[in-house]
């Protein structure tokens, strides 16, 4: 018997047997399709992470106080408190020793931030960080405005009372009206309005489009007021430093640890400070979500061995009942091959099939999963392949047993088979 | 010229103390053309006989020569090729694959051929033909279980000289059939023993036994005695009686 004919005898007895060939494909149909929607639904967060993370902006490198390490929803850690109010963490002026001292340096931008309660009229929303930086705070972060401007460096010199509005938080505040212009009151010090940013999202668990940005002079005298500021300075969370390009990222992030270390006069290994680059964050991320994902390729994978088992099972199965349909097809000529070619093709059309009917599931699903969640979901060609190559090699692997088993039967005892 | 012949067959189950003898010593030959009998009571050897003939089992000792060639040391994949290409069964339940039409029961024996000198199209008109000689070239379509109990029994005579094989073994072909589909058949047989077809056929019936050139008598695992049924034979040679019970 040639190939044609053993498809031919596979496809009419999955035919003939319509009910049980359908439950026997569903654990292959299952595997298939969860394999081909997890690593979707993985590869989709995956691509939205480091795209968010890219846009961050580039060639960016974080300096921030204390020990604080860098990983998905637990970077607003705050140290300071723990290594104690009069030693160790970041001070203002270390952002300009930085942008004087370090070559390869484009910009530099000083965060220090606060919780305050910010009021406009009868409008009062608690718990609203409350930004201060320097002007470039915008070009290091990559962010846009999209009404006003934001403040100069003048306005942080001189502790100008503005305030840039993040803006899902100009919107709760002032509804449709035009804030530019207008005043808010922040934890009792009121603010005018200069400018509003554009939409930009959540990244990295921060949602930039609810905080109010203002001179980190300001906060610096209103919010966060030390007894030691003039003494060490004003104390700041984190530096942002914007290198000239990738190349200069190592050499920065030496001349920076050098220079911090020799001004807080410490040595390298205990460091009050962390510098961490975009690429670490990225690297974090990826770590933990292809972490994830092979998690879930692991489950996709059980299921799809459960899926081929199931097939041996019914092989088996069927094996038996046909035992004198095979005794028959031996008295005729069949040889032990033939026998083994007829189970095994059966077995792997089977599994075929399954998985044909599993990748259309999994691409549906996939999509769909993608429709009614926000989560982004990425359909890769190499996730059918590998689902579709799966379902061949466990309809090979599991078929082969009963297959076997058939090609071994006694004509004799097979043909008195009742 | 023989056919078929064995030389001192036996065939023990089992080993040692619970071993059973089921052939002792069997030699006997049939012609080209010969329509033959074989008959005994239950445990006389009829079944073993039928699958050490049939290539469906081995001799324990003893040699089989099937149109000269040794088959008794085949192994199974060497068995299932002269079984293919030598022998047609024709089995008292029919034995038609179930749910395959009957033109497709009919090709199978061609499509397991290990010769590959035809076409498909080919083997299923030689198909169509055997089953328009057996009177069923309007059937082709249907499935076993849509065919009468003696319909069913033609196609597997037609599956079973499709091949062109050296000889038919029939066993108690009208076994499961009423006298009159039973008479029908067994014309059938004699038909094909007319064409030239060598048939060996194992039975209970006197009746059929009386109908073919030769009966062999198995008693016990030995042959009891060969008898020839002159009215059947008269173009045959004499044959003289071999290796009757000793």
């Amino acid at each position: 018997m040639d190939l044609a004919e053993f498809l031919r005898t596979a496809w009419e007895s999955i035919v003939n047997n319509k009910l049980r060939s359908l439950l026997t494909m569903l654990g292959i149909i299952i595997g298939v399709a969860s394999v081909i929607v997890m690593i979707g639904v993985s590869a989709g967060t995956e691509a939205a992470i480091e795209e968010r993370i890219t846009g961050l902006g580039s060639n960016l490198l974080f300096v921030q106080s204390g020990f604080v390490r860098f990983g998905p929803g637990e970077r607003s850690v705050d140290f300071t408190a723990a290594v104690g109010q009069a030693g160790g963490g970041l001070v203002y002026d270390d952002a300009f020793a930085i942008a004087e001292r370090v070559e390869g340096v484009v910009a530099v931008a000083v965060e220090q931030s606060s919780v305050q309660t910010v009021e406009v009229g009868s409008v009062s929303l608690d718990s609203i960080a409350i930004v201060g930086s320097t002007a470039d705070y915008p070009s290091v972060r990559d962010m846009t405005i999209e009404f006003g401007r934001y403040f100069t460096q003048q306005e942080v010199d001189r502790k100008q009372k503005v305030a840039v509005l993040g803006q899902s938080l100009a919107e709760e505040l002032f509804g449709a009206t035009d804030p530019i212009g207008q005043t808010v009151n922040v934890g009792g010090t009121k603010l005018r309005v200069i400018g509003v940013f554009e939409q930009r999202g959540l990244v990295s668990g921060v949602d930039f489009d609810s905080q109010l940005y203002t001179p980190i002079s300001v906060v610096f005298q209103k919010f966060t007021p030390s007894r030691f500021a003039r003494i060490i300075g004003d104390r700041v969370r984190m530096i942002y430093v914007e290198v000239e390009s990738p190349e200069n990222v190592e050499s920065a992030i030496q001349q920076i640890g050098l220079l911090l270390a020799k001004r807080h006069e410490v040595s390298l290994e205990e460091a009050d400070f962390t510098i961490t680059t975009q690429q670490d964050i990225i690297q974090t991320q990826e770590a933990t979500t292809s972490a994830f994902r092979n998690l879930l390729a692991w489950v996709a994978g059980v299921s799809l061995i459960v899926g081929g088992i199931g097939i041996m099972n019914i092989m088996l199965v069927s094996v038996t009942e046909r035992t004198r349909e095979i005794g028959i097809r031996q008295a005729v000529g069949a040889a032990p091959t033939d026998i083994r070619w007829q189970f095994l093709t059966e077995a792997v059309v089977l599994s075929l099939a399954g998985g044909a009917i599993g990748v259309l599931a999994g691409v549906a699903g996939t999509w769909l999963f993608g429709a009614v969640s926000n989560l982004r979901t990425v359909i890769l060609g190499s996730s059918v392949l590998l689902a579709f190559g799966s379902a061949a090699a466990v309809g090979i692997f599991f078929g082969f047993y009963p297959a076997n088993r058939a090609a071994q039967l006694d004509p004799i005892q097979a043909l008195r088979h009742e | 010229m023989s056919i078929l012949q064995t030389i001192g067959l036996s065939k023990t189950y089992g080993e040692g103390d619970v071993s059973v003898r089921a052939l002792e010593e069997v030699s006997l030959s049939i012609e080209t053309g010969e329509f033959v009998s074989v008959m005994g009571p239950s445990g006389s050897g009829k079944s073993t006989l039928l699958n050490i003939l049939g290539c469906l089992d081995r001799p324990s000792a003893g040699r089989y020569l099937l149109d000269s060639v040794d088959v008794s040391q085949m192994d199974r994949a060497e068995l299932a090729r002269i079984r293919n290409e030598r022998i047609g069964f024709v089995f008292q339940s029919y034995n038609l694959l179930p749910r395959t039409s009957a033109l497709k029961n009919v090709v199978a024996p061609l499509l397991y051929s290990r010769n590959h000198g035809r076409t498909k199209d080919e083997k299923l008109a030689i198909a169509r033909q055997a089953m328009e000689s057996v009177g069923l070239g309007d059937r082709l379509e249907h499935q076993p279980q849509q065919l009468s109990g003696g319909q069913q029994q033609r196609v597997a005579i037609a599956r079973a000289f499709v091949t062109d094989p050296a000889f038919i073994l029939a066993d108690e072909p009208t076994g499961n059939l009423d006298s009159q589909t039973g008479q029908e058949i067994l014309s059938l047989l004699a038909g094909l023993h007319r064409q030239g077809r060598t048939i060996l056929v194992i039975t209970h019936s006197e009746e059929i036994a009386a109908l073919t050139d030769r009966t062999i008598r198995l008693r016990d695992g030995r042959v009891e005695r060969i008898v020839r049924n002159w009215s059947n034979s008269d173009t045959q040679a004499v044959d003289e009686v071999r290796n009757g019970s000793r």
